[in-house]
């Protein structure tokens, strides 16, 4: 086990390199200085700004002096809030995100577990039939249409809920993490219907029927362990495509978070912001891949097994 | 066990004809037809739509503002009295085409990508391989959104980007693919015949590698057409004049409390389409018995 957590964590680092290295030099071929607009800059002082921001040294040294930023955490100042740095800026924006993306994965897991569970016990019937059809809806239709579909329905007509803000008002949370659950959720569904499918047809669940279990705790005590693992493998991806639908759901819903600044920083072209929250997040991704590999390795005793003795 | 009877029932009539045996199980598929049928309907429609569309793309009537669906406008108008129809219409076009277009760039990529890591093996498709994977850990999402604001908002561009992130998956089916058939005896004929590496690739292990690749395409334009919503939502992607259904969604959400229509309409299209989609490409992975690709 020890060994493959270790090679993982050795994986991780040349693609976190690389995102570093794209990303820095993405940023810097970008057509246009981020002082251009201001026409008025007097030599000097535009000397000094972009002394301060390293624009005048070589862009070798600049991306090595960059790389000693990052080792230290420190992901630089912001190019349009000065006396902003980007840690700041990722402080400010960091809980909201963490909570919508916490909440979410919960609305995921559950609600998709929960209705992926209910359909494999009866397949190809209408135990089966309604939650995958509902699912099928909630793959097909995108977060941004969700969200606004669901505010025009429960915080307009039925007025509800709040159709937006972020622990202002009690239950402003719900909508949200719906929204950006339930395309998840309904990924979910589908993975988990046909994992436990495939673990109720396996001998190990006949042996445990057959000593007299009941059928509840046939499913809860032997399948759910084997038949869940696809869906511990999808949250890796899942991760990222949750932090990518926050930008959409924190715009709709107007929710002071990490993906909101993100999308303000990509209009504003504040690159040292895009720089610095692109690797942050993608650092993120990356480890959330490794620790949902590990898990579902760890689910599987036969995976176990093969690096667990060498 | 259902999987295992039909690979061979798959194998075992084979020999007669693979497509005339898909096409049969697909025609029994009713949802699959019906995504078929809506598919083929909105293509023909965005193929024909300078003919089709009710008034010009950019006529407006500012006096009439945004008016629900009626008799003069069977979908309603926007603020600027543009004909939504007309609108959904012309989006469509934009939609479907970066849809195909950047599905057809993941497509090329990766089936050449796939052939030629598997065909040659070895060094060559270990490194190949190693940077797919790689490639595969990163957040493509965000990349996209970087490579927008860094190069402007194109639409070339964007077809371009979106290409070259779904080709990945399309890589590793194609190796997949080529590594077993490689191993059969035709294309040891086909290797002692003297024919080149390129020629067997291209005559011998595409065409036989055909039902994956069509599966996975089938399910890749979908995705692709979300991402380009996506964007456009967000104003990172297709830009005005110009109009497709993400920004058309993106403007209804704008004045939704006033003119719901102008919100529903257009992600009708869309969910229309990508239910369309998906419903044809489980189908087909029924129909030509292609298991655990695409997921």
């Amino acid at each position: 086990m020890w060994r493959f957590v270790v090679g993982r964590l050795l994986q991780a680092i040349p693609v976190i390199l690389a995102v570093i290295t794209v990303t820095f030099f993405l940023v810097r071929i970008a057509p246009g200085g981020p002082f251009d607009s201001e026409k008025a800059v007097i030599p000097e002082v535009k000397a000094a700004l972009e002394a301060q921001y390293r624009l005048d040294l070589p862009l070798g040294q600049q991306y090595l002096a960059y790389l000693g930023d990052l080792a230290q955490g420190e992901l630089g100042p912001s190019f349009k809030y000065p006396g902003r740095s980007v840690n700041e800026l990722i402080a400010a924006g960091l809980p909201a995100t963490a909570e919508l993306g916490a909440y979410a994965l919960l609305v995921a897991v559950v609600l998709g577990g929960l209705a992926g569970v209910v359909a494999s016990l009866k397949p190809n019937s209408a135990q089966d039939y309604i939650p995958m059809s509902v699912a099928m809806i909630g793959i097909c239709m995108p977060t941004f249409l969700l969200g606004p579909l669901l505010v025009l329905l429960f915080g307009i007509h039925l007025e509800w809920l709040p159709v937006a803000g972020w622990g202002d008002i009690p239950g402003d949370k719900i909508l949200p993490s719906l929204t950006l659950g339930a395309a998840y959720a309904a990924y979910i569904a589908r993975l988990s219907r046909a994992g436990m499918l495939e673990v109720m047809s396996q001998d190990y669940i006949r042996t445990a029927r057959a000593k007299g279990l009941p059928e509840w705790q046939v499913v809860t005590r032997h399948a759910l362990r084997g038949g869940l693992i696809p869906v511990v493998a999808f949250l890796g991806p899942a991760f990222a495509g949750l932090l990518a639908g926050s930008f959409v759901v924190e715009t709709i819903f107007q929710i002071p978070g990490l993906g909101r600044f993100y999308v303000q920083a990509a209009f504003n072209r504040d690159y040292t912001m895009i720089l610095g929250t692109t690797v942050f997040l993608s650092t993120l991704i990356v480890l959330f891949n490794l620790l949902s590999d590990i898990l579902a390795a760890w689910l599987n005793p036969r995976l176990r097994a093969q690096y667990g003795e060498a | 066990m259902t999987a295992a009877n039909l690979t061979s029932v798959a194998q075992a009539e084979q020999g007669t004809s693979l497509w005339k045996d898909a096409w049969r199980r697909l025609r029994k598929n009713r949802l699959a037809l019906f995504g078929l049928a809506v598919l083929t309907a909105f293509i023909l429609i965005a193929l024909l739509t300078p003919w089709l569309a009710p008034y010009a793309y950019d006529a407006q009537n500012l006096d009439l503002g945004a008016s629900p669906p009626s008799a003069e406008h069977w979908l309603g108008t926007d603020i600027f009295g543009r004909d939504l129809l007309t609108q959904i219409m012309y989006g469509g076009r934009i939609s479907l085409a970066v849809g195909f277009v950047a599905t057809a760039v993941a497509l090329v990529i990766g089936v050449t990508w796939g052939a030629v890591a598997g065909y040659v093996g070895g060094r060559v498709d270990a490194v190949m391989m190693r940077l797919v994977d790689i490639l595969y850990a990163l957040p493509f999402m965000i990349f996209i959104v970087l490579l927008m604001v860094v190069f402007g908002r194109n639409l070339l561009l964007l077809f371009l980007a979106i290409g070259a992130v779904e080709w990945l998956t399309m890589a590793r089916i194609m190796r997949g693919q080529v590594q077993s058939l490689r191993q059969q005896e035709f294309v040891e004929a086909a290797v002692s015949l003297g024919l080149s590496p390129a020629t067997i690739v291209r005559r011998h292990l595409v065409p036989n590698a055909l039902g994956p690749i069509i599966v996975y395409t089938t399910l890749t334009i979908p995705s692709v057409m979300l991402l380009e919503a996506f964007l456009s939502f967000l104003g990172l992607g297709v830009q005005p004049p110009a109009t497709s259904w993400g920004l058309l969604i993106s403007y209804g959400a704008e004045t939704m409390e006033e003119y719901p229509w102008l919100l529903i309409f257009p992600g009708a299209a869309l969910t229309l389409t990508l239910f369309a989609l998906n419903f044809l490409g489980d189908g087909l992975r029924d129909a030509l018995d292609v298991r655990g690709s695409g997921d």
